[in-house]
């Protein structure tokens, strides 16, 4: 159970002169169950990248399995995999049309033929997954705040019940509190449900602390992939494509090259926290 | 998706054609449109076709493109030929069979409408890949200033027209997100009937026309924020300014309708 991608090249525009290659041999696999982060500059191919995981995008050349089916087989079934693969987009509240929130909830559901008694019960499980309070369920998506207009896109997506979930810059335009919330949000919802996360950003130090796995794009290429510990340890290549590791890590490298003893693969406060204070007692011992 | 749509798009090339003063490629664009319903004859449209064709390589324009450009007036074109072709009559009859006929004249007269449509289309994009919009429209701001004179608010429409321009790719870069995103919802587009593709059009028209408002409204806030109000004292930052070639271009589109008259009092 798995997303296969082997040497994915995709083109926009391909013969005019607005061409773009934005994808380059790009081959990544994801495992049933895995959340992974895709980090990159802007305009590194990362959105690009994602709508070729439910088919919106076909790659110019190159291969997709899912669960190990061919994805561009000429009789695949093209609206099975986008209920299964649930995307969402990049500032999602923008693709709110309904009367009220609950309906446009059920607008995903409604989509794949279920009866308006499974929508709607797919609908709440949706809103209490992304904990939007049932008050706002009938009230005009549009009067909502940002984050709570956020929260009620992604319940759009995940009251289909996709197996892999993906995420275009969930924390785009929100202050640091209501970043916080949904990336909480999207963490829990992956312990609770066990589906695929992906989860795309710019920035490392929201997605360190969450992500078992970081693909790293640059200008259309795959350039590093691993876990958080080991993609920061390439952080002075990170620094040179202009993404940045977690200040953590900066505090890491330059406390050992003072001389301490310590390691520097902490990717979070409380973990630098801890491998400081042991550091610490070391050096007085 | 919907981004590929050429009619009316700035082609990024350095040439000639491109360093003319907008001004001049309106001007000439007209006279060239007006050149092509003056003549009816052979000769006035070779010296059409080799001034089209010159301009055409000039401007570095791949003819590609400009050809792409027809594809939105082929059931237009198709419509004139044969309304031509069977309704004119005189001259000697080419075909003759049931309730059809056709006529020298009607043949003639097909041929080159659909020829002066062709090249009306082709003129006017050559002006348009050329030209950037904002250069379009200061040019044509530029041209209608003596209307001012009579109370036509010129700086306005021409504020308007700029603002306008510059949405269409924003507008259609949002249609296409906006349609990736109900998609990937399980909308379906393609199938089923008139209404129900209608229908299938509300998820996509409410959250456009709300994010269409909400841009203008920005706009609006980002302009009076900088103090805009209206063209009264307002200068240019690049004033447009006629160089040796752009008189050179005038020139030479003189030159071609002088040629256009004068093969046009010869054989018409
Ligand atoms: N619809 C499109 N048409 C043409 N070019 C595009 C389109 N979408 C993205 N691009 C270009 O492709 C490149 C990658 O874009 P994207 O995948 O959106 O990057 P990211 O999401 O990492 O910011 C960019 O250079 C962008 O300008
Ligand atoms: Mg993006």
């Amino acid at each position: 159970m798995s997303i296969q991608l082997e040497h994915i090249h995709y083109t926009y525009s391909a013969g005019t002169a607005y061409e773009k290659h934005a994808l380059k041999d790009v081959s990544l696999e994801i495992p049933q169950g895995q959340f992974a982060g895709v980090i990159g500059h802007t305009g590194s191919g990362k959105s690009t990248l994602i709508q070729h995981l439910n088919g919106l995008l076909k790659a110019t050349s190159g291969k997709f399995y899912y669960n190990g089916e061919d994805v561009y087989a000429e009789k695949y079934n093209m609206k099975n995999l986008r209920s299964q693969v649930g995307l969402v987009f990049q500032y999602p509240e923008h693709q709110l049309f309904e009367v009220d929130v609950f309906t446009d909830v059920c607008f995903g559901p409604k989509n794949q033929g279920l009866s308006s008694a499974e929508c709607e019960e797919r609908a709440k499980e949706a809103l209490e997954l992304v904990g939007l309070p049932e008050k706002y369920y009938r009230q005009s998506p549009f009067e909502l705040s940002g984050g709570q207009k956020r929260r009620a896109a992604i319940a759009g997506v995940l009251a289909m019940r996709p197996k892999v979930l993906v995420l275009d810059e969930p924390t785009a335009g929100l202050d640091p509190r209501g970043r916080d919330d949904i990336l909480e949000q999207v963490a829990h919802l992956h312990r609770q449900t066990g589906m695929t996360v992906i989860l795309v950003s710019h920035s490392m130090e929201d997605i360190a602390r969450y992500v078992e796995r970081i693909v790293v794009m640059n200008r259309g290429e795959k350039m590093l992939d691993g876990t958080p510990k080991e993609v920061f340890a390439h952080y002075r290549e990170l620094e040179q494509v202009g993404l940045a590791a977690p200040q953590v890590t900066y505090i890491m490298h330059d406390l050992k090259e003072r001389g301490w003893n310590i390691r520097t693969d902490a990717t979070t406060v409380e973990e630098a926290a801890e491998e400081i204070i042991r550091g610490m007692k070391h050096s007085y011992d | 998706m919907i981004r590929d749509i050429t009619i009316g798009q700035y082609y990024p090339a350095q040439s000639c054609i491109h360093r003319l003063d907008p001004r001049v490629k309106i001007v000439c664009t007209i006279l060239f449109l007006v050149s092509l319903f003056v003549q009816n004859s052979i000769w006035g449209y070779a010296l059409a076709t080799l001034f089209l064709a010159a301009v055409i390589r000039a401007s570095r324009v791949p003819l590609k493109f400009i050809v792409k450009g027809l594809k939105a007036i082929v059931m237009l074109l198709l419509f004139t030929v044969v309304m031509n072709l069977f309704l004119t009559k005189g001259g000697r009859v080419l075909v003759d069979f049931w309730i059809f006929r056709i006529t020298e004249n009607g043949l003639r007269t097909s041929v080159f409408m659909a020829i002066r449509l062709v090249y009306l289309i082709m003129g006017s994009s050559i002006m348009t890949f050329t030209t950037t919009p904002n250069g379009l429209t200061d040019g044509i701001e530029s041209l209608l200033r003596p209307l001012n004179r009579w109370k036509v608010p010129v700086h306005e429409v021409a504020m308007m027209m700029s603002i306008a321009l510059r949405f269409i790719p924003i507008l259609l870069e949002e249609t296409d997100k906006i349609m990736k995103a109900q998609i990937a919802r399980g909308a379906d587009l393609e199938s089923g009937n008139l209404i129900q593709k209608t229908k299938a059009m509300v998820p996509i028209l409410v959250p456009l026309f709300v994010s269409a408002f909400r841009r203008a409204n920005e706009l609006a806030m980002a302009m009076e924020a900088r103090c805009y109000h209206g063209g009264e004292g307002r200068t240019k930052m690049k004033p447009l300014i006629y160089r040796a070639g752009d008189y050179a271009a005038y020139g030479i589109t003189l030159l071609y309708l002088a040629g256009i008259v004068v093969v046009g009092r010869f054989t018409g």
